[in-house]
């Protein structure tokens, strides 16, 4: 019995958070503050949105109008694609929480993860319809959908940023200054990668070719 | 039994061998004669539009002396001209039966002048009224000879004074229209064409490409001392290297000395269509631009652009290019759609070592080779006579017909992307505008898919108006309602309350 309750608590709460995600959309300032410093957000609700973002990225690759976009689907790799999502949100969020907890920010790691999906809920629903409502278009009329597709991108990078400066109790100026240091820090871990991957595969070259060397000679 | 095994063993070696060569020999299948790019510009194999049905040699035209480098060619009517131009001499033919090429007449001389030869001649044209002209290169003039070779006129070096007063006029390629004016592509002249009037005045230039440069070149420029700028290169308008005059009086002009970046990247055209005032009306509603190859590469020893040294264009409007650098011709319809590519440098027919120029009859296509000395005559094949058919019922406005026929060409080739577009197009004429959807979806035509969405919209919109005002009034009033019930039912319970509040008092 018990349990059952605790339960139906718990979906509650879940379906609290999700909804909470349309709040912090019309109130952002607001919003932010209380998923956190109140636990109005879950890690549930925010992987929902994140999974939702993803999955609408790739159904708009299917559903969206030829006239808005043609996929050459011969060259498209569905986990790169879906990686090109996944890959920039983690330096983000990892960025982020590395650079605010050496300059008191402070949101955990987990938070801005949280806040981060948050952010992102716009996109979703904006773009579902959108991939509708692109079936119903012709060339010239190209730029409704194009404005309106740019607005759910903006509206979701400034819920972003907003977030960020709620969870860590940041200033405006702060924030706006740890945005950018947190792009600048997504490249340099992007350059760090690259070296690292280039100094892997040429070291198993080496070995690669360390073998087959002897392999001759045997 | 050991009979069985030999056997056995027999057989799965020739399995085996089977095996091992099948993927060899599919692996290494060449890429077909004919090719279109697809939507994406990948090349897509398609079967020949043209094949080269006979190739024409000296010896084949019965020619004592054997052409030497030939430059030009021009079809008038039966007649093929081919300008001798190694030999200082022009070579009538007439063509009696489609597969037979016979000399008429050799010109090497003309009467009514001091110097009454030629010095390699590489251009003739025709008039309407049959008078010669003729683009005699080393003796820096264009004469008009009447049709049995007397001299009418000459036509020299244009007095401009923009022109360098030391450049020798060296008039290589002409055209002429109705009115006996005479265009000209001159080595050395980048100011466009040169254009004369019937009674030989210089007339101006016509149609200049515009100049391009990029801005990095530009920039550093700037920065270059007097001495620097002077070895650099100028940023000069692009010569032309060949024109065309179609049925309607428009130039086709080509070029090829252009960068081959600038060319991929839209910034030179290579082929032009000129009106009378010199600007470029050439329709370029492709998915791809008018270049020839999309692929540069360096293939077989041949890279950069394709060169464009020569064009044609048949009444229909398609136009074919001749590509120097890879033999190969490229025929694109009037909206600027590749119709075909085919051909190739190589030493089989069909295939050219250094072609210079091309002239239709009908719609078989002559080609000259420079190097090879000899005439290659390709005809249309059912393919190819299939699109044309089709293309020529739709301008003609039999739109079932045009149907028909695009769908016979899809038969023989379900990946020609224009056979699509072309049902589609019939489809849309012939009201069927979900039937047009269709067909340009599929290949990915986004201007004339809306065209017929638009139609098939309205269509929608006026059969369903009824439920369509039914649900926008349904949307309004029915939360209008709920609202005015409610507040009745307020206002109702307010007064009983109110009533009751004062039997109560």
């Amino acid at each position: 019995m018990l349990q059952v309750v605790l339960q139906k608590e718990k979906r509650n709460k879940y379906l609290d958070s999700l909804k909470f995600a349309l709040y912090c959309m019309s109130h952002p300032l607001d919003g932010f503050w209380d998923l956190t410093h109140e636990k109005r957000g879950t890690m549930a609700a925010a992987n929902t949105i994140l999974i939702a973002t993803v999955l609408i990225r790739v159904l708009k690759l299917r559903y969206t109008s030829f006239v808005i976009e043609t996929v050459y689907w011969e060259d498209l790799n569905i986990f790169l694609y879906i990686a090109s999502i996944l890959f920039p949100l983690a330096l983000w969020v990892i960025g982020n929480w590395g650079l605010t907890t050496l300059f008191d920010g402070k949101g955990r790691l987990g938070q801005v993860y949280m806040a981060t999906c948050y952010g992102l809920t716009p996109y979703p629903l904006i773009q579902l319809p959108l991939m509708i409502f692109s079936n119903y278009v012709t060339v010239d009329e190209r730029e409704f959908y194009s404005v309106l597709s740019g607005i759910s991108l903006v509206f979701a990078a400034l819920l972003i940023v907003t977030a960020m400066g709620q969870i860590h109790e940041f200033s405006f100026g702060k924030n706006i200054l740890f945005t950018i240091f947190t792009l600048f820090a997504m490249l340099v871990m992007i350059f760090i990668l690259m070296i690292f991957f280039s100094m892997i595969s040429q070291g198993v070259a080496y070995f690669i070719s360390l073998g087959k060397e002897f392999l001759f000679r045997l | 039994m050991k009979k069985a095994t030999i056997k056995r063993i027999l057989a799965g070696a020739c399995a085996l061998a089977v095996a091992v060569l099948l993927p060899l020999t599919t692996s290494a299948a060449e890429r077909s004669y004919s090719y279109i790019y697809d939507y994406w510009g990948d090349v897509q194999d398609a079967p020949n539009a043209y094949t080269c049905s006979k190739v024409f040699t000296s010896s084949e035209l019965g020619l004592d002396v054997k052409l030497k480098s030939p430059q030009g060619l021009t079809v008038v009517g039966n007649k093929i001209y081919i300008c001798d131009t190694g030999n200082n001499r022009i070579i009538e033919l007439n063509r009696p039966t489609p597969q037979v090429l016979e000399v008429e007449r050799i010109i090497d001389s003309f009467k009514g002048a001091d110097n009454n030869t030629f010095a390699s001649p590489s251009d003739i044209q025709v008039s309407e009224d049959g008078n010669f002209f003729i683009a005699d290169t080393g003796n820096a003039r264009i004469l008009k000879l009447d049709k049995d070779l007397n001299y009418i006129m000459e036509f020299t070096k244009p007095n401009d004074n923009t022109l360098d007063p030391a450049l020798v006029f060296q008039p290589t390629k002409i055209s002429v229209d109705s009115a006996e004016r005479v265009y000209c592509v001159a080595s050395g002249i980048n100011k466009g064409l040169v254009k004369y009037e019937d009674d030989g005045t210089f007339a101006g230039f016509v149609g200049a490409t515009p100049v391009t440069y990029n801005w990095t070149d530009y920039i550093w420029k700037k920065f270059a001392t007097q001495e620097q700028r002077a070895l650099m290169q100028n940023f000069v308008p692009t010569q032309y290297d060949n024109l065309y005059m179609d049925h309607e009086g428009f130039i086709y002009a080509v070029t090829g000395s252009g960068d081959s970046l600038d060319i991929k990247n839209g910034s030179v055209d290579v082929v032009r269509k000129l009106n009378l005032m010199g600007s470029d009306i050439l329709v370029r509603n492709g998915e791809w631009p008018i270049i020839g190859d999309l692929y540069m590469g360096n293939g077989g020893g041949y890279e950069g652009a394709s060169y464009f040294t020569d064009v044609t264009c048949f009444d229909n409007d398609i136009y074919v290019c001749l590509d120097k650098n890879r033999g190969r011709l490229f025929a694109y319809d009037d909206q600027g759609n590749m119709v075909i590519a085919f051909g190739g440098n190589g030493n089989m027919d069909g295939y050219f070592r250094r072609p210079v120029a091309i002239d239709h009859m009908d719609y078989d296509l002559f080609v000259l080779d420079e190097l090879d000395c000899a005439i290659t005559l390709f005809t249309t094949t059912e393919f190819g006579q299939q699109i044309y058919e089709a293309i020529d019922q739709f301008d003609k406005g039999f739109y079932e017909e045009s149907e028909q026929s695009w769908r016979q060409v899809m038969a023989l080739d379900g990946n020609y992307d224009l056979a699509y577009i072309g049902i589609g197009r019939a489809l849309l004429r012939q009201k069927d505008y979900k039937g047009a959807m269709e067909y340009f979806e599929l290949k990915y035509d986004a201007e004339n898919y809306s065209k017929a969405y638009k139609q098939y919209r309205k269509q929608w919109v006026e059969e369903h108006i009824v439920q369509i005002v039914i649900v926008i009034l349904a949307i309004f009033l029915i939360p209008l309602s709920i609202d005015k019930y409610k507040k009745i039912k307020w206002e109702i319970e307010k007064a009983e309350l109110d009533e009751l509040k004062r039997n109560g008092g």
